[in-house]
């Protein structure tokens, strides 16, 4: 699935990445916990989350994992959101809560 | 030291939990430019993204060094933070002294020192009550 596609369905604003809209992701993982992310490894592309600090920015950097799609319509402060930027990420905001976002990307395929 | 070891040294802030990460990214971009695959690299920088996490939460900061050669990667963690009371509880999952402003952030869950372990080749923890702890990481490249 291109990134753009999980941005529409979630109807998502991007809040940083627009060049990187075209990349293919494959799977992603769901979680408010820092430490579980750095636990479970399995070359998962994005991170859905509620946390906003610039330590989510790091574990996903750590983990390699391309976009962050922060739920329940949470905005990181500006400071997140540049890190991301020099980092090549991509930010996305949904106002759907953690589950329907998960739903909503696995019953179109992503991670299936 | 021979002309095929790079050494680096990162400065840990105390206490500056904003920029807890900041050394395990700066070796993650030297190891990109080294032409080390990916696998290799989180291999090193998640459990030095955890041990840098803990020295800013419960230490005063520290040093890390990092020591490169063509067949491994050494980071060496040094820190003058509190000690550790029990190593073998420590390295138990779940089992964390991290405080309710650590756990906000989405850490302090008790999985870094498992985790450091379980992803890295080998890992050694020196620890001294008072004085501080030295957590080591060894990890292998595959010729």
């Amino acid at each position: 699935m291109k990134i753009r596609e999980v941005a529409k369905l979630l109807n998502a604003e991007i809040l940083t990445g627009t060049d990187y809209l075209d990349e293919e992701v494959y799977s992603a993982f769901a979680c408010d916990l820092m430490s579980d992310v750095l636990a479970f490894v399995d070359n998962h592309t994005i991170l859905l989350t509620g946390l906003t600090n610039l330590q989510v920015v790091r574990t996903a950097e750590m983990m390699d994992m391309k976009v962050i799609v922060f739920v329940r319509g949470k905005r990181p402060d500006s400071d997140v959101v540049e890190l991301a930027k020099k980092k090549e990420m991509v930010i996305l905001t949904t106002e759907l809560p953690m589950y329907p976002s998960s739903g909503i990307l696995y019953s179109n395929g992503l991670g299936r | 030291m021979d002309n095929n070891t790079l050494n680096i040294r990162y400065e840990v802030v105390a206490k500056d939990f904003s920029r807890a990460g900041e050394a395990s990214s700066a070796l993650k971009k030297v190891l990109r430019k080294l032409n080390i695959s990916p696998d290799i690299i989180r291999k090193v920088s998640i459990p030095m993204y955890e041990a840098e996490i803990n020295m800013v939460i419960h230490a005063n900061g520290g040093y890390i060094d990092v020591d490169i050669t063509p067949e491994t990667i050494h980071v060496v963690l040094t820190d003058n933070g509190p000690g550790i009371a029990d190593l073998e509880l420590a390295m138990q999952e779940g089992y964390s002294t991290a405080t309710d402003n650590v756990r906000e952030l989405g850490f302090g869950a008790g999985m870094g020192l498992p985790n450091i372990k379980k992803y890295s080749d080998d890992m050694k923890i020196t620890t001294q009550l008072g004085k501080g702890t030295t957590v080591e990481i060894f990890v292998n490249i595959p010729a």
